[in-house]
């Protein structure tokens, strides 16, 4: 009898990112091209790696290989890409793709016991929410040991014995990391953008039309204020809810928009024209800080929930209002 | 500087009486809301916690009861307007995910 062997297939990759891998990074956090950034799943090897050196398991988003990969020199590792979809290790773990199952199969799959002596595969934390490990540990006989948060860590980490400290099991977000991720809000937004300048130029149009090149930047700025402003010094401003720290910045837009404009001392510039500003642009940055949400690394769904709630009606009648202002103003 | 986020909002709960004091979740937290205390985890940041529901999957004991969501505006918009569960899956229709 014969027992048919499959062949191992060990993909060798490095730790040098090239110019066209940041390129890459750089046209994902722009939004272009950022669904299709795949890598193919399956085992890589890094520097060399024997039977008894460390299996560290990723998702197939580029930018999370590419990010494990460059923090690896002169360790000789196994990368285990799961199959994500394309999506990176917090979000895909959230969906289930970053799974107990897709682990258990793609073990199997590459034949890992065929490659390394030992029963551990490393795990990034923030895969966590996607995988059981006791489960994991029954059905394929590995053991999992969760990594730290970020790959930065992961030298240390291995060199200390596999621990990680409370420092490195803990989720941060800087500045600069709420940052990078602005642009790709401010490319989401576009569509709705858009359809809202295609009703503006409608009414005018129709003859409705006091809007022109104030009503544009007064927009644009409170867009501004939503996607880039308020993420970004989200911790310095005050209050919890990300709706209301949208509405604080936006409300300070909206006084400088009416004070540029001349109100109150320029007499065409009426009262409720000036209202209808501070009802609709912060109510505008309220709702786009809003959707920040999903980006941010500590907020629960019950407590989105709960702002939403109030926020979303109050957000909604409060456009609306305003606009009525402006429509009247300009009558 | 710290991010906090609304407090009392958790559906995060721990039945001790099950805790076998294996440290998994203290492992898996990305908020630090579990410490170890006489060889049980307990809860010491119940606001910290963003129902991730890492730690309810880690726990083999059944000792967590969490109820996992997605704390984005976007995901729950959607769910409205399609009635579906929120979820990440935005990007099925859209190619916006996150």
């Amino acid at each position: 009898m014969q027992i048919s062997s499959r062949e191992l297939k060990i993909i060798e990759t490095s730790t040098e990112l090239t110019f066209q891998d940041i390129m890459g990074s750089w046209k994902a956090r722009w939004g272009i091209n950022r669904m299709n950034y795949k890598v193919e799943p399956g085992l890589y090897s890094v520097g060399n790696p024997n039977s008894d050196s460390p299996v560290l398991v990723s998702a197939n988003y580029k930018m999370s290989f590419d990010r494990l990969r460059k923090e690896l020199k002169g360790i000789k590792a196994w990368i285990l890409v799961l199959d994500t979809k394309g999506i990176n290790v917090w979000c895909a773990a959230g969906k289930g793709t970053f799974g107990t199952q897709e682990l258990v199969n793609r073990i199997a799959m590459v034949q890992l016991d065929k490659v390394v002596s030992h029963r551990t595969v490393i795990l990034p934390q923030l895969g966590a929410p996607g995988i059981s490990a006791h489960e994991v540990s029954k059905f394929s006989g590995y053991k999992v040991t969760y990594g730290p948060v970020q790959a930065k860590d992961l030298r240390e980490f291995i060199n200390s014995g596999m621990k990680a400290t409370e420092e490195m099991r803990t989720v941060k977000s800087s500045a600069y990391e709420r940052l990078v991720l602005t642009p790709v809000e401010l490319v989401g937004t576009y569509k709705m953008s858009l359809m809202i300048f295609g009703i503006l130029f409608l009414l005018n149009l129709l003859g409705f039309g006091p809007f022109g090149f104030v009503d544009f930047y007064a927009y644009m700025g409170a867009l501004f204020v939503g996607c880039v402003l308020t993420p970004v010094l989200l911790p310095w401003i005050p209050g919890k809810a990300f709706t209301w720290k949208g509405w604080l910045v936006g409300f300070i837009w909206a006084v400088l928009v009416n004070v540029l404009n001349g109100w109150p001392s320029v007499p065409q510039y009426s009262l409720l024209r000036a209202l209808g500003y501070l009802l609709i642009l912060p109510s505008v940055s309220a709702f786009y800080a809003m959707n920040f949400t999903g980006c941010s690394t500590f907020t629960s769904f019950s407590g989105v929930l709960k702002e939403m709630r109030i926020a979303v009606p109050a957000i909604a009648i409060s456009i609306a209002l305003g606009i009525v202002l402006i429509l009247v103003s300009s009558l | 500087m710290k991010n906090g986020y609304l407090n009392n909002v958790t559906t995060l709960k721990m039945t001790s009486e099950y805790c076998t004091g294996c440290g998994r979740c203290i492992e898996v937290c990305p908020h630090n809301v579990f410490v170890m205390k006489d060889k049980k985890s307990v809860i010491i940041d119940k606001d910290a916690c963003m129902e991730c529901g890492a730690c309810v999957k880690n726990c083999a004991f059944n000792a967590l009861e969490v109820k996992p969501g997605v704390g984005c505006a976007y995901a729950i918009i959607m769910g409205w307007l399609t009635g579906k569960e929120p979820s990440c899956d935005c990007s099925d229709s859209s190619g916006d995910c996150c």
